[in-house]
């Protein structure tokens, strides 16, 4: 295949990519753009395939590598549950980086395939955008492993602060920085590598101390890092394609990073610093709770405000997932709405464990996405919701987030419960969320706490309603 | 030469984290995890720079390299869609969902 046929093919792969991402601004032309992506990435691969210079062993190679990884990928990802997405992704985002890494070093060790100089004398330019690289794919490996350990539960939650923590990654970076620039002087393979255990370490250490209520932008920003790095190494085989793509990548993560620190109202240099939120129900502070009167329900009390009313809005959050209620919780929406209730969800952006997680948790349980609304959608509907039923959520019902400026979750934007009329708190204990903070929602006069595990508590109430 | 071809590429990355800018933020919230999980497959075009590893370099070391980088990749490639299909799927409306 001629050079400007192959890199007219590769541009009309970036265009199925753009095309992609731009089917995926609705669920009805959504399935259409994955279709999309599948058919750019086709089309690169079997454009690279027709490359000048491909030998025979070569194919073989390349078929044995790609039936192995297919299956693995397509089994994988079958059998994953949605629950697990977050790690899921995670793991996979460690791949595109050391492929990053994998591909920076055949660079190295041989220029010539790509035509950027022979070994001893690459251009100077692509010794950079080589390291460069390298170096992205290895800190988006080694922080996604972090990241994959922390969502799987294999290392705590809990974020992990050693002192002098901040100067030693800035020792290290600093480093990565002179053996780049000793690298590129000499093009010496020993400084290559140096540079490249420094920025595993540097990935490892720059993700250990981040805790688990930042996951969610953990998660987006290793995702853009994963496009940079596709984009270092399209600039250093001068592959139009991957630049494309990888700047594609990179601003997509980085946009839903911006998301998710909004929607908790942190920085991006605060979540990077680190140490915010722990497991979640480790972080207690329930003592100082028990001399404040609470108003405990149980389920039949729940099922007879909730037929008699005229609207209710579900909020889950991820406890709801943990428990595996949202089926049993699809259940009583339907009877409530076959009892003439309107019920609508309302889902916090950082409801789940990473960007649009919960949703796609919903959408499992078979509700359906027009019946499930975000929270600036949603937030005056509370006013006059006769019922909120919160699932497995706390801190984004906080109303501290907004008259407490001493609260850790100051500013953050909150779902606003507390106007609807009766709000049911499902909870197992009056343990505070993932940021540690008391929910003085627990002792409001219109709230009645349900406790018990969300599944059973959801049951017992639509068994109640059906009696 | 070698300078016009990399302010060459840089317009072309420049233009395109426009492009990818202006297109993310037209993606509905509630399928920010499908986004999440095609770009990552999406992203896996680095496969191409592997493939031609394996294919013509002379250098054993770097075929082996590039086997192993077209293997991960290819996990990413297939999981990435796989996952992303099984997700869309699941997102029905209010008359098609009985």
């Amino acid at each position: 295949m001629s050079l400007s046929l192959m890199l007219i093919s590769y541009l009309v792969s970036a265009v199925c990519f753009i095309l992609a991402l731009r089917g995926l601004s609705s669920p009805e032309t959504a399935q259409k753009g994955n279709k999309f992506a599948i058919a750019g990435m086709t089309l690169a691969i079997l454009t690279t395939l027709c490359a000048q210079g491909m030998q025979f062993t070569g194919y073989i190679w390349i078929a044995l590598a790609v039936v192995i990884g297919g299956f693995i990928g397509t089994n994988i990802a079958k059998k994953i549950p949605m629950t697990a997405l977050p790690q899921l992704v995670a793991a996979f985002h460690s791949l595109v980086g050391m492929a990053a890494v994998l591909v920076a070093l055949t660079s190295l060790l041989s220029p010539e395939t790509y035509g950027i100089g022979v070994v001893g004398a690459i251009n100077l330019s692509s010794l950079f955008e080589m390291s460069l690289g390298a170096a992205i794919g290895a800190i988006t490996f080694s922080g996604s492993v972090v990241a994959f350990a922390k969502l799987q539960g294999l290392i705590s939650g809990k974020p992990l602060i050693f002192p002098l923590q901040h100067k030693l990654n800035a020792t290290i970076g600093a480093l990565i920085v002179m053996l780049i620039a000793l690298f590129m002087a000499t093009e010496f393979h020993t400084a290559f590598f140096l540079m490249l255990i420094l920025a595993f370490a540097i990935g490892f250490l720059l993700i250990l101390p981040i805790g688990g209520a930042d996951m969610p932008v953990v998660i987006s920003m290793l995702n853009s890092y994963s496009g940079w790095a596709a984009a270092g190494i399209g600039f250093t085989l001068g592959n139009t394609l991957l630049i494309i793509t990888g700047a594609l990548v990179g601003a997509s993560g980085a946009i839903l990073s911006y998301i998710m620190c909004k929607a908790m109202n942190r920085s991006i240099i605060s979540v990077v610093l680190g140490g915010f939120g722990g497991d979640g129900a480790s972080s207690a502070q329930s003592g100082s709770s028990s001399d404040k009167a609470v108003k405990a329900g149980s389920p039949e009390d729940a099922a007879f405000i909730m037929e008699n009313a005229s609207k209710v809005i579900i909020v889950p959050g991820y406890g709801m997932a943990v428990a595996q209620a949202q089926h049993s919780l699809r259940e009583l929406a339907d009877i409530l709405k076959s009892k003439g209730v309107e019920v609508k969800y309302a889902i916090h952006p950082v409801a789940g464990r990473m960007p649009g997680h919960m949703n796609v948790l919903l959408a499992e349980a078979n509700v359906p996405y027009d019946e499930v609304f975000e929270l600036e959608e949603i937030n005056h509907e509370f006013a006059t919701a006769d019922v909120a039923y919160v699932i497995g959520a706390n801190d984004v019902t906080n109303p501290l987030a907004k008259t407490d400026s001493s609260s850790p979750i100051y500013g953050m934007p909150i779902l606003d419960v507390n106007k609807a009329k009766t709000v049911f708190f499902v909870k197992r204990s009056m343990a505070s969320g993932y940021a540690g903070v008391e929910n003085p929602l627990f002792f409001a006069d219109n709230t009645i706490m349900l406790f018990g595990d969300a599944k059973k508590v959801t049951e017992e109430i639509v068994q109640d309603i059906t009696e | 030469m070698a300078e016009s071809v990399f302010i060459l590429l840089l317009t072309i990355f420049v233009l395109a984290c426009f492009v990818g800018y202006y297109v993310v933020w037209r993606v509905t919230p509630a399928l920010h995890s499908p986004l999440m999980a095609v770009t990552n497959a999406v992203s896996s075009v680095i496969i191409v720079g592997a493939l031609l590893a394996v294919g013509s370099s002379e250098n054993i070391s770097a075929q082996v390299l590039g086997f192993f980088a077209v293997l991960l990749a290819s996990i990413n490639i297939f999981g990435g869609f796989v996952i992303t299909r099984r997700m869309l799927a699941m997102f029905k409306k209010k008359n098609n969902s009985k």
